[in-house]
């Protein structure tokens, strides 16, 4: 059947099963949107496109699916590359659908043209420019694969307006043929038995999981895995949820903020398992004094990941679940020949001496009766009121890492925030995006007062689409991370930090159509959370906390992982 | 990583003959600061594919990212590091060099021991065609370079890997 560009657009999401876009109409898109309403596609209308591209990563990082955004040429496209950003730093798999100028005006800088394939080249893991409507079921086809395939990503296709209103017949190809890419996704078998040796051998082993767990459903495996030979796991902070919070044998997140145990046991290990996880600065502080006395075996599916911050012992390349798969296979054989003697024994003073740390440096805060709101007391209530029900996305900075401390997630795709890229404004458009992928679900944004104003816009989008999302501000009054780091090595001068003169934030909240509440004493804290729970719609909670409330433990940028500052 | 010494290596990229490819290549060595010192691109066979020859220069840990982020960029087909097999380079050269009546049968000779060809001639100076590898140009430069060289063109470098005996 001859049908337009548009449609034959809207008809490949539809066969790629796709139920939701995030989109904001513009010149060059009038002809997808006109053909829309015909479709089930469900259109969400954000307020910016920034926005858009955070919600459909947080619905695709919630649900498991590929996200679609749909933005005109120009400044809609420019709009994304933020959003863009931040899903390729954190292997989001995103198809990114921006309209263009027609095919004969490109480059003749018409109106609202941008060069916008040039623009996300670094940012994505590829792009299109579709110049002509024969290539465009085949470009959408590859764009999904590509997304949702080997290391996900975001893939943007450019549609100039021509193409979308010229004709032909519709064929969806059935395959991919795509003769450059073909990701490994099998462990090779010497490496696995390599592996295996290891884990059996070594006394002071820990598991360090990222992302890449929660990517390819490898939770399961990894749980198993621990259990079975007793290792200790710290997991990046993309990766909080691949492994339960409240497990024995889970130290907290390792890293700049990490806890005490799980930087003190990295450091001693002799065997560090880092499965998903492309140790990141934030991660390994000093890269010669990580782990020093460790043999590595690192697997992941990304080839470039491995290798190139640290050297690596056993490099497997392939996805974590499968690699994981196979080496609890080759531990099942070794138990079944009896070399798998009383692992807990071996590892029995590995655990004692982390039993210790963790004992002697937990983390830690004093909320005082009739002091300041501590924020880390109102993620605990948080915690305390939604353990295992609820899905909780940050902002960027201090807000973000009291999150990772202090909820203590159990379950994989529960935590969502902009970790590679550090996004501000990211919070509240992903509790949207994460609350249209489970709308049963109670969905909280722990927001700090800076981060929220990048893209509070955005209660429009929930209220408009009765998305009944929870934003929990720490309202400090200040960029509370850059003022920590003015405090700590900057000799206190708070060089335009301080941010007083933001919104009231509940009279905001109200003005959108959205409810606001507002806690200033300890006592409050715990009613308001408890109001908001029960209300099924938008609602903001302001919590006014201790203005210098400073985030530990902290291990100074360049410095060695060993060296927290502890308070 | 422990090895930091510099070595210069020669990749041969197989790549789709598409729009924005060598971009792509380019773009990931400039935005990882990563080094190019010199290029070339040309159709091969196949007209669907094109190859890039390049010359960049790293550490060993360097100079494998390098080649496993060529492998990761979509429109790559094939990525073969020469440096350590056989291979045949060949790189050229216009040379416009200074040639005064007292010097220009010097530059002729020069031209004719390296096997050049002299490709324009003027009263006053003479440009050469030179063929040949790195080091051949090095030495015909160098030859030149005290009579005067008023201006030089280099193509990237090509190279084929040798076939097997």
């Amino acid at each position: 059947m001859e049908m337009t560009g548009a449609q034959i657009l809207l008809e490949s999401l539809r066969r790629e099963d796709v139920e939701v876009i995030f989109g904001y109409p513009g010149a060059v898109l009038i002809d997808i949107y006109d053909e829309l309403p015909k479709t089930p596609l469900r259109h969400i209308l954000v307020r910016h496109e920034q926005a858009a591209v955070h919600a459909a990563d947080a619905y695709a990082r919630a649900s498991g699916k590929v996200g679609v955004v749909l933005v005109t040429s120009g400044p809609g496209a420019t709009n994304t590359v933020t959003g863009i950003a931040s899903a390729f730093m954190d292997s989001v798999p995103l198809v990114v659908l921006t309209g263009q100028v027609p095919t004969a005006v490109i480059g003749n800088d018409a109106f609202q043209e941008v060069d916008i394939v040039g623009i996300t080249r670094p940012c994505t893991k590829h792009n299109y420019l579709v110049k002509d409507i024969e290539r465009l079921t085949t470009v959408l086809k590859e764009a999904f694969h590509l997304a949702a395939t080997g290391r996900p990503g975001p893939v943007l296709v450019d549609l100039p307006k021509d193409v979308l209103t010229s004709r032909t017949e519709f064929h969806y190809p059935r395959k991919v043929n795509l003769r450059s890419y073909r990701p490994n996704t099998e462990a090779h078998v010497g490496q696995v038995r390599k592996a295996v040796d290891r884990l059996l051998k070594f006394r002071r082993p820990v598991i360090y999981a990222g992302g890449g767990v929660i990517h390819s459903g490898a939770h399961r495996e990894v749980k198993v895995l621990a259990e079975k030979l007793s290792i200790p796991v710290t997991t990046t902070l993309m990766g909080l949820g691949g492994f339960p919070g409240d497990h024995p044998l889970w130290l907290g997140m390792l890293g700049m903020h990490g806890t005490y145990q799980a930087n003190m046991a990295v450091a001693a290990c002799d065997l560090l398992v880092a499965i998903g996880a492309r140790f990141d600065d934030r991660v390994t502080g000093k890269v010669d004094a990580f782990c020093p006395d460790a043999e590595i075996i690192h697997i992941d599916i990304d080839p470039t990941s491995i290798k190139k911050n640290v050297s690596v012992d056993v490099p497997i390349v392939a996805d974590c679940r499968n690699a994981l798969i196979k080496i609890l296979a080759v531990i099942e054989e070794a138990e079944q020949e009896g070399r798998l003697a009383d692992p807990s024994g071996l590892r029995q003073k590995w655990l004692e001496r982390i039993e210790t740390w963790r004992q002697t440096h937990p983390l830690r805060y004093e909320q005082a009766q009739e002091g300041p709101i501590k924020p880390q007391y109102v993620v605990e209530e948080i915690y305390r009121l939604t353990k295992d029900k609820a899905i909780i996305t940050t902002e960027v900075g201090q807000n973000q890492m009291w999150a990772a401390q202090y909820y203590h997630f159990t379950q994989p795709r529960t935590f969502i925030t902009s970790g590679g890229l550090g996004a501000m404004g990211f919070g509240l458009p992903a509790a949207i995006g994460a609350q249209v992928a489970h709308p049963k679900k109670t969905v909280i944004d722990i927001a700090g007062d800076g981060s929220i104003q990048m893209n509070i816009q955005e209660l429009a989008t929930a209220v408009e689409n009765n998305l009944p999302v929870k934003v929990a501000i720490l309202n400090n009054r200040f960029l509370g991370m850059v003022r920590q780091w003015q405090q700590l090595f900057y000799d206190k001068r708070y060089s335009c930090t301080s941010m007083t003169g933001a919104p009231d934030f509940v009279k905001l909240a109200e003005a959108y159509g959205a409810v606001g509440l507002r806690a200033e004493k300890p006592s409050e804290v715990t009613p308001v959370l408890e109001k908001a729970l029960a209300i099924d719609r938008p609602v903001v909670m302001d919590f006014l906390v201790d203005r210098e409330e400073c985030v530990y433990p902290m291990v100074p940028a360049g410095a060695s992982m060993t060296q927290m500052l502890l308070a | 990583m422990t090895e930091n010494q510099i070595e210069r290596r020669t990749i041969s990229v197989l790549v789709d003959n598409e729009p924005g490819v060598l971009s792509r290549v380019t773009g990931l060595f400039s935005g990882r600061g990563f080094n190019i010192e010199n290029l070339s691109v040309g159709e091969t066979l196949d007209p669907s594919i094109s190859r890039i020859t390049l010359v960049t220069s790293g550490s060993p840990a360097i100079i494998e990212q390098i080649i496993k982020q060529l492998r990761k960029l979509v429109n790559v087909i094939k990525v073969v590091d020469l440096t350590h097999t056989e291979f045949v380079e060949r790189e050229m050269l216009l040379v416009k060099v200074k040639a005064e009546a007292g010097a220009r049968a010097e530059v002729l000779r020069i031209a004719d021991i390296f096997r050049c060809k002299v490709v324009d001639v003027s009263p006053r100076s003479f440009s050469i065609e030179v063929t040949g590898a790195e080091g051949k140009i090095k030495a015909v430069l160098d030859l030149l370079g005290p009579i005067g060289i008023e201006e030089i063109v280099r193509t990237g470098k090509v190279a084929m890997a040798r076939s097997k005996k």
